[in-house]
């Protein structure tokens, strides 16, 4: 496969973020390239309307990723991209001077503008030259998709167009959900990795659904081919392979997940074999470092769509393998940007690409509609409760980073506070909107941050030993050097607990020096009480958390964080993963 | 235990017979507590026998370290046309057994 | 079906476990069964079990034994082991996981043309390796897999 060399990397960005010979008619437009265009989109949460999203400013990359994309942040990242600063793709790509840019401008996503977007660049590229791929973490992210079980984004996708989706939040909820919103999915889903554990095929429920191969013990279709302009283009899909450790076991019991990326290489054998592609890709919710790990070792795909780790990157990171070379791409979250692939497949060969991340400005773009029409009829019943005015923002509130953002605190805070607790825990999530200065934070802030379908709360004494034993643990699903051991979330958050931690450090080693807020060391033999939620082993039996963080901000009426609980960081200094970091 | 406590499956296929058999059983290993902190006493299959036309295929034996509601399968040549008997006994002495065509 | 002959001795010469075991109203085949094998069970070691249950804890790694278990368990109470030996005359295979409190989980004896294989779920309380350990003509085989026990959580 020739690809491109790093003169065409440069044109990968959106005409207009470049000085380009020809003044572009807006940042949208991108000129025609080869002869089949593949569209991608991924983690949009379940995000409708158009939302305000902050970049991460902590992302640490940790041994072989130390200082490769997606491990780099602020001025680093677009340097490494050549994206002027100060500027809209400097906006869109990074977080630097967030909450002023956005005021500049203004919000990002919504399926309605979304489908503008994608509505143009399919006629442009011409009927039937083009496919939207959809990478999962659809259904999930939102009070109406919590309260529809995800069918208000099934419909949506439907109205997209998507073509192809996998999945993980999806799999948050009950299995007979999940097959009843395929089935009302006009699209199709794949997954390689699912299967139906042997103990299940005995009496196995879902036997009647069309993707169960009772042969291969597979759960869903794992692959799908589509002919695209006259190009037979495969698309294997790879769901999110830890989805039963990270999220709860007990919605989808006869479910079992992994890489399998030996069961990877014989589907893209097959299929090369069988189906006699011109192209092979792989719609992928493996989180990006997985991927690149994934790409390095199995051979034959040309192209893996990723997403789960929520990075924004501009252009695809190019991976050698023992027979050729993988684009591996990871296209942000939260309904922010379009991926857009233009390859030149000609003799059953790749023989070149295009691409270019397209951010989603919602003020640039019309709404379409169809859709605004479908997000009106499905927010209506449940739009006084999202619009209930709860305080106002003091600072930027937001989730993304390695470390406790400041909507984290909000939440560690209220946990705290109005559960009557020393420390509390918050899940590391990826997702969840961004808040600016000024802005009334509203129940639909808080669902965007909060809703899940394991939300209940617990408050419980825990030893200084148990507590270390979860921060260690989570951090190593997050600094492990080998990719297939990360999960792709972030650190856990905390309330009331500061800590020093050395990324670079083995299993166990990480977490050093706990202490509470007034500076007293955490004694491993003592009692503490901490108050959290998300439990993924069995459900907690407390409140919601969107009911406990609504009660502490109703008694708000300006939010201004008292103190960030996030660690202080050893050795790593000169991380390009790393800026405008407070306590290091 | 009540009766019924074992699925199997026996495949044939090209000379080889694959069982695959689930039963249902709490497998306690007696080493876990309840929530008062006393022990919970040991309940678990300690073995597990396969014949199959009189003759012994497979015998298991079994600590509390297998997992609740156990899975097991496993290979041996011949069997078409067969009928295969699967037992297990646990450490309280209680039994159960199936017979099932091979298929 | 010297293995369980072999067997039938030590278990009978562990304080009345066979006698304990017919007692119980064990449904005896028509083979001669081996006993639980309690001694080796009750064993604080790995090779102190391998001692007692195979008289031997000498062992070498062999590609011929293959053992299949996730990198990261789903939920540490189920972790799917699966045992292939592809070396002839396997007479039995036994999976331990030398981190759990009693190491030796299970054996399985194989006769009238059983192949090498087996396949069960085991407990791990914490993360650690699982060991397959192959007897075949006499002498013992072993393979090894790490696998990764977590508290969860926190994904996405």
């Amino acid at each position: 496969m020739h690809l491109m060399g790093l003169a065409g990397m440069a044109g990968m960005l959106p005409g207009s973020l470049h000085a380009t010979a020809k003044q572009p008619r807006d940042i949208y437009e991108t000129p025609a390239f080869g002869n089949v265009c593949l569209m991608h989109i991924t983690d949009c949460h379940a995000q409708l309307n158009p939302i305000y999203f902050r970049e991460p400013n902590v992302n640490l990359g940790i041994g072989a990723a130390l200082g490769n994309p997606p491990h780099l942040v602020g001025n680093a990242l677009l340097q490494q991209f050549g994206i002027e600063p100060g500027g809209r793709a400097a906006h869109a790509f990074s977080y630097l001077d967030f909450a002023t840019a956005a005021n500049t401008y203004g919000k990002v996503g919504g399926f309605a503008h979304l489908a503008s977007l994608v509505k143009r660049l399919r006629a442009e590229r011409g009927d039937g030259n083009s496919l939207l791929l959809d990478g999962g973490d659809t259904w999930q992210g939102s009070g109406t998709a919590y309260w529809t079980r995800g069918m208000d984004m099934v419909q949506a996708c439907n109205l997209l167009g998507v073509d192809i989706m996998t999945g993980h939040w999806e799999f948050t909820y009950q299995d007979s959900e999940v097959i009843d919103n395929i089935g009302a999915f006009n699209g199709e889903f794949v997954a390689q990795n699912v299967k139906v554990t042997e103990e299940a095929l005995f009496d196995y429920k879902f036997s009647e659904f069309d993707g169960f191969d009772e042969d291969r013990g597979l759960a869903f279709k794992p692959y799908t081919v589509r002919s695209v302009n006259g190009v037979r283009v495969a698309v294997i899909g790879q769901a999110f392979p830890y989805t039963p450790i990270a999220n709860p076991q007990r919605f989808i019991p006869d479910w079992t997940f992994g890489i399998r990326d030996e069961q990877m290489q014989a589907v893209v054998d097959r299929v090369r074999g069988e189906e006699k592609p011109d192209l092979v890709v792989v719609l992928s919710h493996n989180g990006m470092d997985v991927d690149l790990k994934m790409a390095s070792r199995v051979t034959g795909i040309d192209v893996i769509f990723g997403g789960h780790t929520h990075d924004g990157m501009p252009a695809p990171s190019v991976v050698e393998n023992r027979s050729g070379k993988t684009l591996v791409t990871n296209a942000g979250s939260n309904g922010k940007f379009l991926g857009v692939l233009d390859l030149d497949v000609r003799n059953g060969k790749l023989q070149g690409y295009q691409y270019r991340l397209l951010p989603v400005f919602s003020n640039l773009l019309p709404a379409d509609a169809e859709m605004q029409a479908h997000i009106d009829k499905v927010r209506a019943p449940y739009l006084e409760k999202l619009q209930e005015p709860l305080a106002v923002a003091g600072e930027t509130l937001y989730r993304r980073g390695n470390f406790n953002g400041t909507f984290d605190q909000v939440i560690c805070d209220a946990l705290t506070t109005v559960n009557d607790a020393q420390i509390s825990l918050s899940p590391g999530f990826r997702w969840g909107t961004t808040v600016i200065p000024g802005q009334t934070i509203t129940m639909e802030h808080v669902m965007d941050q909060t809703c899940i379908t394991y939300p209940e709360t617990y408050r419980r004494e825990m030893s200084g030993a148990d507590i270390k034993a979860i921060l260690e643990d989570v951090c190593d699903n997050l600094f492990n050097p080998d990719p297939y051991f990360q999960q792709g979330g972030d650190m856990v958050r905390l309330g009331g607990l500061d800590y020093v931690c050395d990324p670079r450090q083995s299993f166990g080693k990480r977490i050093s020096s706990m202490s509470l807020d007034d500076g007293t060391p955490i004694d491993a033999g003592k009692q503490y009480m901490v108050s959290g939620w998300a439990t993924v082993g069995s459900q907690s039996p407390g409140r919601p958390v969107w009911d406990v963080v609504a009660d502490y901000l109703r008694d708000q009426k300006q939010v201004k964080l008292k103190k960030l609980n996030t660690p202080k960081l050893v050795g790593m200094e000169g991380n390009p993963g790393l800026a405008d970091y407070p306590a290091s | 235990m009540a009766k019924k406590s074992i699925k199997v499956r026996a495949k044939h296929k090209d000379g080889v017979t694959t069982v695959k058999a689930l039963m249902t059983h709490p497998m306690e290993s007696g080493l876990r507590k309840n929530s008062k902190g006393e022990a919970i006493p040991a309940h678990f299959i300690q073995e597990v026998v396969c014949e199959v036309g009189g003759n012994m295929v497979m015998n298991a034996h079994w600590s509390g370290g297998v997992s609740k509601n156990p899975y097991l399968s496993f290979k041996f040549d011949g069997g078409q046309g067969q009928t295969l008997k699967l037992t297990w006994t646990d450490n309280k002495g209680e039994s159960d057994s199936i017979e099932s065509a091979i298929g | 079906m010297n293995n369980l002959r072999r067997l039938i001795l030590k278990g009978s010469m562990a304080a009345g476990t066979l006698g304990v075991a017919a007692g119980a109203g064990l449904l005896v085949p028509s083979q001669a069964l081996a006993a639980w094998p309690k001694e080796a069970f009750g064993q604080k070691t790995l090779d102190g079990a391998l001692s007692v249950l195979l008289g031997s804890d000498e062992m070498g790694e062999s590609a011929d034994v293959s053992i299949k278990a996730p990198e990261i368990a789903e939920n540490g109470a189920v972790v799917p082991v699966t045992v292939t030996a592809s070396m002839a005359n396997v007479e039995s295979i036994t999976i331990a996981a030398p981190n759990n409190p009693a190491p030796l989980v299970a054996s399985f004896d194989f006769a009238s043309g059983a192949h090498g294989y087996a396949s069960t779920r085991i407990k791990m309380g914490k993360s650690g390796d699982v060991i397959a350990i192959v007897k075949a003509d006499g002498k013992l085989y072993s393979a090894r897999k790490n696998v990764k026990v977590t508290i969860g959580g926190c994904g996405g």
